[in-house]
Formats: structure tokens, sequence, C-alpha cells
């Protein structure tokens, strides 16, 4: 474990948003406690609504934490933090400056006197290997010219911290991993003088190869589940089997849901539903098509990485199968049950059905917005209804998601679904039923 | 990089000193003291023409620089305070509607007030119009592009702590050029039909004439001079295509590296002025001189911050009373003009007006269904042949920035050569201007419609009937909101000028509110003008709530295509 002097700190960090139209707020972190020290690289790593880049964006100063403290070198922070730069996901590179303009932003925002960023920043494109790019626009690069622009416009400060919100994820794989190689080369030859890194991920083998510690965040609201040091020697590579057992240690942690102490722990009053995985129908059948094709049971980590799926890919589909009973996983292993290999042999309108019933026996969302419809007279009420119904669960936004989602999946399964023009949700088959009903009537009059 | 001063240098810089030199003997004229003699007649010889063009360019191009500045001024402060920008986006949506012909009594009044006895007043009015006529457009783009600036852009910026001119240097300013200088050449071209109505006008019943290609058409008009008014038209042409060339084209082709992704299978604009400019050495110094301004500015600027932030925080209770001080002079001028209209005009007259408005709305539905019936099918027609397409889309765009009031007087002869009443000739003369906007943005809406739409309408064979409702009409439905909006604005504008024409002393009018406020301007009868603007803004406002927002909504949700 490392004991260097400590950098930057989280103190029982809080972060709530109010929700549209005033009505309350919801937590997207609940007393995180972090600290980075020198000569480290940590990784948080979470899945989609663990809170992991908001947290980054706390610790940067971008954003203040509703409770709790950040501080940098024992100072609390109150506004964007000197000792700081960020590489963004996108890049967020200013297209009309050219690499040198777009390297020397941050040292002209300080007010440094051109002749002496300039070389500064000539010798960062050096280091970061885009000489000869100097005068070319963003727009003439490839992503990952861009990113080490990125990279070189961050690192030309002298950051003590450099942070990194997934910085190689909008890049396609050997880029990535090439880059992710060099940027590790620079920093274990101290190439340049940023004390720490701090990087932001749902790459569970990213975190692995690269980091000395990985802080695992949980969901809603976003929480510290587990700070795991990794001290494998240097250089990792990802056949190696250590480096295999731990990446499937980390699925095991990510996969296993919380224990209601836990749970508790993190939020006294949970949602009364379990929230559904958004994902589509089609790509659920995708996984268990695949999981029956490699004999029902299959290791998470080979299945990542057959399909070049993320955490954030692979989790969601893992807990969708889990709810409707179609999987489970044990052992950071995905096995298929019973209903499960019933689903993958079954015929399209097979499944339509069975995806039916699964929905109807398991309690979500789904099966209360049915029960609501089918009480209701005409077997319609409008989409506002839900929405204001699922704001009481869930945030404004993953309200909306949550509802999309319901929608797409009843109507897979003909259960109900949803009229654009009217803006109301209606049981399929009654509606339909009904009508049928009325025009024989007529036609017998 | 050390070149010898080249050619290309040599060209630049005796252009940029010939630039300067008409500028400044222009800018002369324009202060000269006012004399009957000057403004009463105005030398019809074609070649005074080049003068007269030139001064009216003047016009333009201060117009256009004071919209810039309004915009870049307004449309931040409306983008940076929620507060402020509930007063100034309803205001500005409502301005937008007020037809600018009407005021320009009012206008010239208040300007001749402002420089007396120097035709600076009437310049400044004239230049007003035209402001008036541009601006509000390039406010609301430039206010788009901030509010909608992407997130980690700003992010970065903030993070890097840039101050507040650094941000508006290196971020908010670079990410409008696009914006800007495509809403500023259509303004531009909107911009010439203002210039030609606000350059002889009568109020209380004296003219003011200022000199300037509108001018000369109005004295050709009252000499019923045909080779002039050609000699006219023709300038007017060469002007607008000049600017475009000189002007526009080169602005379009630089403002290319503003952009924020390259699309694919685009071709990037050329413009031959640019490559020129570009191959000047002076354009780099240019460049370099305006990177140490930026620099000196900041530096004042943080010196500016840091002084107002030892201040403390009064700026800021100031800025939330702020709008609301706006608010109640707009409503204390309401009042007022109520009052004011109210003593004059009696409440029969007032319903007379809301039906003089209902004929003119007949004339601009006339517009809009002869624009839709004809110009719909040529534009899909257009747009669904590249090869047409290349040749006639910037032809339409010129046409639509050609000023229609110059084309009044020949039509004009046509109706009293064929003794056609001007109750429907009227619709006539609007639709000169206004259909080429439902021309251009139907053509652009069916270039892009996708190709692989267009195969699969081969593919299953949709012919007739079907093919245009199914296929053609949702996909250029946005496209085609837009142009008919844009063209019914036009035409209620162009109302002002065109119900009533005269040929030397003949004069034809039509019955409605357009004609209504061009005589109540001519009479100088203020509580009328105050009114029949008032209704017209009214009948505007209303029928973008009834019916345009509602449509462009619907074409936004149900027909979401590129």
């Amino acid at each position: 474990m490392n004991h260097g002097a400590m950098l930057l700190e989280a103190r029982r960090v809080t972060k709530r948003f109010p929700l549209p139209e005033g009505d309350g707020e919801y937590t997207v972190l609940h007393e995180v406690d972090l600290v980075v020290r020198e000569d480290e690289i940590v990784a948080l790593l979470g899945k989609s609504g663990s809170g992991k880049s908001t947290l980054l964006r706390i610790l940067s100063g971008l954003m203040l934490p509703s409770t709790g403290e950040v501080r940098y070198r024992g100072n609390p922070l109150a506004g964007p933090c000197a000792g700081t730069a960020m590489v963004f996901q996108t890049f967020a590179l200013l297209p009309w400056l050219d690499v040198l303009g777009n390297v020397e932003l941050g040292l002209k925002a300080w007010g440094i006197p051109p002749d002496v960023r300039r070389p500064k920043a000539l010798r960062m494109i050096d280091v970061i290997g885009l000489d000869g790019h100097e005068s070319a626009y963003p727009r003439e690069l490839s992503g990952g010219m861009r990113q080490r622009v990125g990279f070189a416009r961050a690192l030309v400060l002298e950051p003590d911290v450099l942070l990194m919100d997934e910085p190689f994820s909008a890049l396609d794989v050997l880029t990535a991993e090439n880059l992710r190689g060099e940027l590790l080369d620079l920093w274990l030859g101290r190439h340049f003088p940023t004390r720490a890194i701090l990087i932001v991920t749902h790459n569970i083998e990213e975190a692995v190869l690269l980091a000395d510690r990985v802080i695992v965040l949980g969901a809603n609201p976003g929480h510290v589940r587990a700070e795991v040091p990794i001290n494998l020697p240097r250089p990792r590579r990802h056949e190696r089997p250590e480096v295999q057992a731990l990446v499937d240690r980390f699925y095991q942690l990510l996969t296993r849901p919380e224990t209601p102490d836990e749970a508790r722990r993190v939020m006294p009053v949970r949602p009364a539903l379990p929230q559904l995985p958004l994902i589509r129908v089609g790509t659920l059948g995708g996984l268990v098509e695949i999981l029956a094709d490699r004999g029902g049971r299959v290791d998470l980590h080979r299945l990542a990485d057959d399909l070049q799926f993320d955490v954030d890919d692979l989790l969601p589909l893992l807990e969708a199968a889990t709810l409707l009973g179609l999987a489970r996983v044990e052992e950071a292993d995905a096995i298929l049950t019973q209903e499960g290999v019933r689903f993958a042999q079954a015929s399209i309108l097979e499944r339509k059905e069975h995806f039916q019933q699964l929905l109807v026996a398991h309690p979500t969302i789904i099966t209360r917005i049915h029960a609501a419809l089918a009480a209701k007279a005409n077997h319609r009420l409008p989409k506002a209804f839900f929405e204001d119904v699922l704001e009481e669960h869930f945030s404004g936004k993953e309200a909306e998601r949550q509802l999309d989602t319901a929608i797409q999946w009843a109507r897979f399964a003909e259960l109900f679904s949803y009229d654009a023009d009217t803006e109301e949700l209606f049981l399929e088959r009654e509606v339909v039923k009904e009508a049928e009903d009325s025009a024989r009537q007529t036609a017998s009059h | 990089m050390a070149r010898q001063f080249a050619w290309p240098d040599l060209v630049v810089s005796f252009a940029l000193v010939g630039l300067l030199a008409t500028m400044a003997w222009l800018g002369h004229d324009m202060w000269v003291p006012l004399r009957p003699e000057i403004t009463a007649s105005l030398d019809l010889n074609p070649t005074r023409l080049p003068y007269y063009a030139a001064r009216s360019l003047l016009r333009m191009f201060i117009a256009l620089v004071a919209s810039l500045g309004f915009t870049l001024v307004v449309a931040s402060w409306a983008a940076k305070s929620a507060r402020a920008a509930r007063v100034i986006l309803p205001s500005l949506d409502i301005l937008q509607s007020v037809p600018v012909l009407g005021f320009l009594s009012a206008t010239v009044t208040f300007f001749m007030a402002l420089a007396p006895g120097r035709m600076l007043g009437l310049e400044l009015a004239s230049i007003f119009a035209i402001f008036t006529g541009q601006v509000w457009n390039l406010t609301f783009a430039f206010h788009r592009t901030l509010v909608t600036l992407p997130g980690e852009q700003v992010e970065a910026v903030r993070l890097y702590q840039l101050s507040a001119w650094q941000r508006f240097t290196h971020l908010e300013l670079p990410a409008g050029v696009i914006p800007l200088v495509w809403n500023g050449m259509m303004s531009f071209g909107g911009g010439w039909f203002f210039l030609a109505a606000s350059e002889a006008i009568t109020v209380l019943n004296q003219e003011f004439v200022i000199p300037g290609i509108g001018s000369y058409m109005a004295f050709a008009v009252r000499a019923k001079d045909v080779p002039a008014l050609a000699w006219a038209l023709l300038t007017m042409a060469g002007v607008i295509l000049l600017v475009d060339r000189g002007f526009w084209r080169p602005l379009v082709a630089w403002s290319e590296k503003f952009k924020f992704e390259d699309v694919p299978g685009t071709e990037p604009q050329r413009s031959l002025a640019l490559e020129f400019l570009r191959r000047s050495r002076l354009t780099t110094g240019f460049g370099r001189l305006l990177a140490r301004a930026d620099e000196r500015v900041d530096r004042l600027w943080r010196h500016l911050a840091a002084g107002r932030a030892a201040a403390g925080t009064r700026t800021a209770r100031g800025g939330g009373l702020l709008p609301i001080l706006l608010w109640a002079v707009l409503g204390l001028f309401a009042v007022r003009g109520a009052a004011f209209v109210a003593t004059a005009v009696s409440w029969d007259e007032a319903l007379r007006i809301l039906g003089l408005g209902a004929l003119t709305l007949t004339r601009v539905g006339a517009v809009l269904a002869f624009s839709a019936a004809v110009w719909t099918p040529v534009g899909v027609w257009v747009g669904l042949n590249p090869r047409v397409a290349q040749i006639a889309q910037p032809v339409a765009q010129l046409l639509a920035s050609f000023p229609a009031n110059f084309l009044f007087p020949f039509v004009t002869i046509l109706f009293l050569h064929l003794h056609w009443s001007l109750e429907w000739g009227g619709a006539l003369l609007m639709t000169l201007g206004a259909q080429w906007y439902v021309l251009f943005n139907t053509i652009a809406g069916a270039m892009g419609i996708p190709s692989d739409l267009r195969e699969m309408g081969r593919n299953f064979r949709l012919q007739g009937v079907a093919w245009w409702r199914t296929l053609i009409l949702p996909a250029i439905f946005p496209a085609w909101v837009t142009g008919a909006l844009t063209a019914a604005g036009g035409a209620w504008n162009a109302s002002i000028v065109a119900e009533v024409v005269n040929w030397g002393n003949q004069r034809l009018a039509a019955t409605g509110l357009g004609a209504y406020i061009t005589e109540a301007t001519t009479k100088g009868d203020w509580p009328r003008i105050v009114l029949g603007v008032a209704v017209m803004s009214a009948y505007v406002v209303t029928l973008n709530q009834l019916i345009w927002r509602p449509l462009g909504r619907l074409a936004e949700r149900r027909c979401p295509l590129g």
C-alpha cells in the first residue's frame, strides 16, 4: 500500500440535484470518502448511474458538493482547482484552434506571455508524440491523435493530479490500448511532473492494467462499495492469470447484489420497485442465445472480451436476465436457468408469449402499469400520469428512461403500448378486442 | 517563411487604401448640412449611379456592423442571465413581428432631432430601418449558439479558468461564426428591401430624400423615366453580385474553419477572393495584430473584473432589478400608447382597421398559396436533381436578396396598362419578394432527403399522389415550414409598400392595413400610425402562435429527417 503525501481528498461528499419543476431533489452521490496520494494511479470503477463522472467533477472543483468537502493539499476547494487538470471523454478541443493553440489554452488563461508558454507547449507536444502536427486543426486528426492533444493540453499545466474522464472510451480498441500503454510508459518514466492520476472508467481491464488502487462505486445513489489495492508488478499483460483473476474478482464485486445491510447504510428508503435495466429486448435475447450456445455457463470476463463489451454494456444485460429469471450470476460466471434455456429455444411468436409470462410473473414497474391500465374502464392513461408516479421513485431523467424501457419491453410482449399522437399508454389486446366488438355490433344492427 | 513583398500584398494594400479613402469620402457626404436643394432633386444621369450605389452600400454595412454589435451584447446578456432572458427573448420575438417600415416616420423625426440641420439624421433613420430589418434574426441565432454550446468544451474552459473575455473570444464568438455569417448573409439580402423603402419617404407631407440607389429609383418613378429605372435595376443586380462574391462568399469559405465536425461527402466552400487574401502577408500580420489586441484587452478585462469583485455584490442586485424596471417601462409605454390612440381614434374605426388587417391577411394567404402551388413542385424537382440544384440554389438565394420594390415600378406600369386593380395586384407585388423563401427552402429540404429513402421510393414503385404524400411532402415539411414562415413575414412587411404604388403622379391603392399605415405616415397622423402598426404586429404575433409554432412543433415531432 502506498503512503505518499495526501494530494486530493473527498470527505463525506454528497451531491444532490434539484428535480425539474422544483419538487424535491435526488441524490447522485452519498457520503463518498476518497483519497488520492502522491505516486499512485487511482481508478474509479462503476457502472452507469454510480455518479463517477459527477465525483470527478467535484474533485476538479467544477462542481461543489451539496454536503461534505474536497481538500487539495489540505485546503478546501471552492472553485476550479489549479492543481488538477482534466482529460475529457470526447476530447473537448476547440475546433477553431490548431494543436498548438489548444495546448496553449490553459497557459494563456493563466496570463503567461507567449514567449514563455510557446516553448512549454511545444515541448509537451513532443513528449506526447504529436510533433509535426502543431499547426493541424483537430478536425484533421484521428480520434487517437485528438486525445493526445487533450493529454498535452492537460499535462502542459504540470498538474499535481491528472484527472481523466473515460479518456479512452471514445477510441477504437487498438488505438485505446496503444495510447494507454504510451501514457503508462510516460508516467512510469516520469516524463511529466504529475504526481498522481485519477481515472474514471467502466472498463474493468483498463482499471486493473493501469491502477495502483481501484475504488468500486455502487449506484443509486453513488457510494463506495469497495477499495481494492492492486499490487501486481508492471508491466501487466492482460493474458496473465493473476490479471485475469483480478478482473474476475471485480466482475463478482460488480454483479453481486448488495446485502440489505449495505443497501440500508446507503439509502434508508429504497425505491419500492426494482429498477429496469435500460436494455432492449432484442439484445437480451442475443445474450440468452449466446449463453445457450456456450453450454449455459460462461465466464463473464471472457464473454465481455469476446463481445467487446464494457461493464456498462454487459452488466445491465445480466441484471435484466436475472430480474426475469432467465439467468443467474455465480462466481463471476453467468449461468442460464431452465427458463433461459426455454427462451433460447423458442420461435419468435413463442418468445413473445414467454416474455409476456415472465413480465407478469416478476413484479416491476411494468406489472404496476399493466394493473393500472387494466383497472381503467377504457384501458387508457396518459403517459404524464406514469411519469409523475415514477418521479417519486427515480430522478427526473431516470423516470423517463424507466418508462421508455417499460414501454419498449411491454410492446415486445404485447402487454401494453403507447400512442405517440395522444401521448397515452393503452392495453393493446383489450382495446383491439373492444374495437372488434363494437364493429361487430354495428355490423349486426 | 521569409517572403518578399509579393503582388498579392500589393493588390491587397491598394484595395485597402482605396476602400478607406472611399469610406472617408462617402462618410463626409453623410455629414453635410441638410439643404432643400440637395434633398429635393436627384441627378437621374446613369453615370451618377455608382456613387449612389456606394452611398447605399455604406449604409447597409453600417447597419450590419450595428446589428452585429447589438447581437453580441444582447444575446450574451440573455444567455448569461436567466432573468434578463425572460425580458429580452419575448421582447425580441415581438419586435421581430413589428412591421419595421410602419415606424419609419417616427424614427425619421427622432433621428432628425438628434442631428438637427444635418443629412446625418436622415442617414441614421435609414440605417436604423435596415438595422431593425436584420438584427433580430442574428440575435436569436447567436443566443441559440450560446445556450447550446457543447458541455465538455464549456467545462474545459471553466476548468482551465479562462477569463470572461477569453471565454468570449476563444469559445463563444468562434462557435457563433457560422450561424452569424449565414444569418448575416440572409438578413443582409433582406436589408436591401428596407434600404430602398427608406431612402425616400414622405412624412408630414414633406419629402425626405438621401442620395442612394433607392432614392434614385423613387425619382425615376416620379419622372416616369424608364431607361433610368432599367439602369438602377442593373446596378442593383451588379451590386448584389459584387457583395456576394467579394464579401459573403469569402466569409462563408473562411467560416468553415469554425465547424465542429466535417460532414462527410460535402464539398468545402471555395472563394477566389479569400484565397487571394490568404496569400497576402498583410492578412497574417493583421491576424497577429488581432491576437495581440485580444491579449491586451484580456489583461485590461481581468484588471477591471478584479476591481469589480472588490466592489462587492451591488452589481448583482442591480441586475435583478433591471428586468423589473424594463417591464415597468414597457408597460407604461403600452398604457401611454393606448391612451394616445384613444384620443383620436373611435372604436368603430379601430374595428374597421381590424377588418383592413383581415384583407391584408387574405393577400398574405394568397402569396403563400401561390408560392406553395408553384414553387414547391419546382423546388422538389430542382432539389432532387443535384446538377440543377448546384446552379439553381445560389440563384434562388440571389433572387431572394434582390429587393422586390425595385421591380414594383415595372409591374405598376403593367397594371396601369392593363387597367388591373391593385386589390389583387397588391398580392402579386407582395409575392415578388416573398416567394423565393419557399423556393430555396424547398430545394434545401428536397436535397436533404436521404438517398436511401429516394431509392426505397423507386424500389417500391411509389408514384404520383402516393409518392408525394408518403415520401416527399413529409420529408420536406420542416424546411418548407421555415420557408413559408419567412415568406409570410416578408409579405406582411411588403404590404406597407405594396398596397400603395405610384407611377409619376398616377396612383394605385388597395384596401388594406398596409395602405392604411402608408397613408397615415404620409399625413403624419401619429395615433393612426401607432394603431395600424400595433394591429399588424398583433396579427403577425397571433398567427405565429396559432399556426407557425404548432406547425414547427409538428414538423419536429413527426418528420424528423436530418
